[in-house]
């Protein structure tokens, strides 16, 4: 096993966890995690179902407040910052923190106001050319705009679903965040919609930190630099993506990576 | 009573029907030797099938000749009477039959018609004639069905599957009778509606504007001249039940809805959801003598405050304002149902937005649950226009077209009440107009239903 999260890493870790467990009134769903991110890499959080991937990156923006029940204990820091301390702003690290969700969820509004939201809720814009500006620059970002510049006042509902998960890509990326949560965002789409996610995913890292949590393996190792492997509600390793796929460390690791379960 | 007797006399034989059936398929499973599975159903639905052969067509000529006796047995009181002693069809028949009636009875010791006495023994004997005849057509026909199912069993026979068609026809009876009633209403209605339409151009009810039902007796009779302008009763409708009250219902409906689904915390709305809903358990007369003793007063005195000396007791606000608190549990409801079909993806997706609970409810889930509420507000529209209790007793009866909210208003359904209640006279313009009106609000009530009903389906079909 191992625990050591600084392993790999020659830079300041953007967001980091100690000791996190998480539970759901009685039942314990995540023990003990603590991990770094880092700015510049794509970090791949994979296990079998139920191992409380998806649970663990809900803490790293408080979407686990939502939850009834939920409680969270450990420490997590976003650039130094307590996430959980009682004078952080919830509203302030959702808009550090973006999250894309594992079935699209584009609001029943046009497109354009799909985008403008997030920089209309914090007033990103001064003016309509502003706030234009600020969307054309979105669904660049996402790869969206020459499909959506000649539709921007059409639903957002009204999109295929690649289209719809790249909007609420271009969403997340309006308000400039410094680090995007992506929970199982290829899940609910076809190989080719997947494909361009993971081109998308690859074009910003660098620009934000990104959490990818998939079930997918080869989507981990292709998009992922770094790769957590969870079992359980706990972290069983965490190294770079190669060495988690050529030569895991963990018997855990290696079996679920052979297919022996999951 | 005779009826009640032969009625309790043919359940009684369709029991005996339900054991004769039974036993027939008990002998049939013994001489199956008990194995299961020989004898296709089981005995009770062999007992099941041959009493309900038996008492359907019973049951059909007993309530048939319930619905129909009265009428044969009339025409054939009236037919023994001579050509020029027979009273005029209508009131002066009735009347007498009436008296008949009672002597038969023993309700009436003496009768005023000279005839009656006579018609008495005629009506006795064809009513006993009548019921026997009956009654013995309904055992007939009894023992008939019951015989003839009896005679069908056979261990193959499929019994069980016989009843299931007896049972579906059973309940598609039962929701025959309520549509029926219905249609029977609207008839009524429409009836009435017509005759009333001879007396008043239909022009002059929906567009008049002066209200004053009081039809002259005599000729020179002061203040009687018998307008039927409905529309100061129109407006003080919408303006009671669909102004007024909604400006009260929708905002603390839609409020206490957003706050039960979106703020509180589980064990809270448990305990205050059904508080809210008993709203709609109390019954209307109690929210009238609210509106009356409590509310009205208060008003009142509230106008006088503002100046205005010559403030009425009766208030379209204090109408308005009860009404609004009563119909907050369907605006809430409808309104709860809507945000909690909104999926939790959009409020997820908008609060990792950053967006504050409230901004979330404000931009993204009323705006999506809008067809919902849009559907519970037309809803309780309907139910409002439609309500009179606390009208008649706080809103007045002065029929005035005015917006101001402390002057006395009449609705339609007050006007209605006060029409058909007293002494009154059914070939007056003054009483067939309360079918009108009636017939106006059930069309207006039923447009706003379909609307409201089709405009919640399209929703639901948007999310499902």
């Amino acid at each position: 096993m191992n625990q050591n999260p600084a392993i790999g890493h020659n830079t300041v870790p953007k967001m980091t966890a100690r000791d996190v467990n998480v539970f759901y009134g009685q039942k314990q769903a995540i023990k003990n995690v603590s991990i770094d991110v880092s700015a510049e890499h794509v970090t791949a959080f994979i296990g079998p179902s139920g191992c409380g991937k998806s649970t663990f990156l809900r803490c790293l923006n408080r979407m686990n407040d939502t939850v009834d029940g939920a409680r969270v204990e450990g420490r997590i820091e976003l650039d130094g910052q307590d996430v959980y301390a009682s004078g952080m702003d919830v509203v302030q690290l959702r808009a550090r923190v973006g999250m894309v969700f594992q079935k699209p969820n584009p609001f029943p509004k046009s497109i354009y106001e799909n985008v403008a939201y997030g920089p209309r809720l914090h007033g990103l814009a001064r003016s309509k050319t502003d706030m234009d500006e600020i969307v054309e620059s979105a669904l660049k970002r996402a790869g969206l705009w020459d499909e959506a510049k000649d539709r921007l006042n059409e639903s957002g509902t009204a999109m295929s679903g690649g289209q719809q998960q790249r909007l609420c890509i271009a969403r997340a990326i309006a308000v400039d965040p410094e680090v995007i949560l992506m929970d199982e965002p290829c899940s609910a789409l076809d190989p080719i919609a997947t494909a361009r996610i993971e081109e998308l995913i690859d074009e910003l890292r660098g620009r934000y930190a990104i959490v990818i949590v998939t079930h997918n393996m080869q989507q981990a190792a292709r998009v992922s630099q770094k790769t957590a492997f969870f079992h359980l509600g706990t972290l069983v390793e965490y190294d770079d993506t190669s060495s988690i796929f050529t030569n895991p460390k963990a018997t855990r690791t290696k079996d679920y990576i052979t297919g022996r379960y999951g | 009573m005779r009826l009640l007797i032969a009625f309790a006399l043919v359940l009684g034989l369709a029991g005996l029907a339900y054991l004769a059936g039974r036993a027939r398929g008990n002998r049939m499973v013994t001489a199956a030797g008990g194995r299961m599975g020989a004898v296709h159903s089981r005995p009770v639905y062999h007992g099941a099938y041959v009493a309900v052969l038996a008492l359907a067509p019973a049951l059909i000529v007993l309530a048939g000749w319930g619905i129909v006796g009265e009428g044969l047995i009339e025409g054939q009181v009236l037919g023994s009477l001579s050509a020029a002693e027979r009273p005029a069809p209508g009131n002066d028949s009735e009347a007498l039959l009436n008296e008949v009636r009672g002597l038969v009875n023993g309700d009436l010791p003496q009768a005023f018609n000279p005839l009656a006495p006579r018609l008495a023994p005629v009506y006795a004997a064809a009513r006993s004639n009548g019921d026997l005849l009956a009654g013995a057509l309904a055992v007939a026909l009894l023992a008939m069905g019951g015989l003839w199912g009896w005679s069908r069993l056979r261990p193959d026979f499929r019994a069980r599957n016989r009843v299931e068609t007896q049972v579906r026809a059973l309940l598609l009876v039962a929701s025959v009778v309520a549509i029926l009633t219905t249609f029977g209403i609207v008839l009524s209605l429409i009836f009435e509606s017509i005759r009333f339409f001879q007396l008043v151009s239909p022009v002059e009810f929906l567009t008049g504007l002066q209200w004053s039902p009081q039809t002259a007796i005599r000729a020179d009779q002061v203040g009687s001249t018998g307008a039927f302008g409905a529309v100061p009763l129109f407006w003080g409708t919408i303006f009671i039940g669909a102004i007024i009250a909604m400006a009260v219902a929708i905002p603390l409906g839609l409020m206490s809805a957003i706050y039960l689904t979106q703020y509180a915390d589980p064990r809270v709305r448990k305990w205050l959801k059904p508080i809210l809903e008993l709203l709609a358990g109390v019954p209307t007369v109690v929210y009238g003598f609210f509106a009356a003793l409590t509310i009205a007063p208060l008003v009142r005195s509230f106008a006088v405050a503002l100046g205005m000396t010559n403030a009425s007791s009766d208030s379209a606000l204090a109408a308005g304002l009860v009404m609004g608190v009563m119909i907050i549990p369907f605006v809430s409801s409808m309104a709860d149902d809507a945000l909690a079909a909104v999926p939790r993806a959009m409020r997820d997706g908008s609060l990792a937005m950053g967006a504050t609970p409230s901004e979330t409810v404000k931009k993204v889930l009323v705006p999506a649950a809008l067809p919902g509420i849009m559907g519970g507000v037309l809803l309780a529209v309907s139910r409002a226009i439609g309500e009179t209790m606390i009208v008649v007793m706080a809103a007045g009866l002065a029929a005035n077209l005015t917006a101001n909210p402390f002057s006395s208003v009449t609705t339609v359904t007050t006007q209605i009440v006060a029409l058909l209640t007293g002494d009154q006279e059914f070939d007056s313009a003054k009483t067939l107009s309360a079918f009108a009106l009636g017939l106006v609000l059930f069309v207006m009530t039923l447009i706003l239903n379909i609307y409201a009903l089709a405009v919640v389906k399209r929703y639901r079909e948007a999310y499902e």
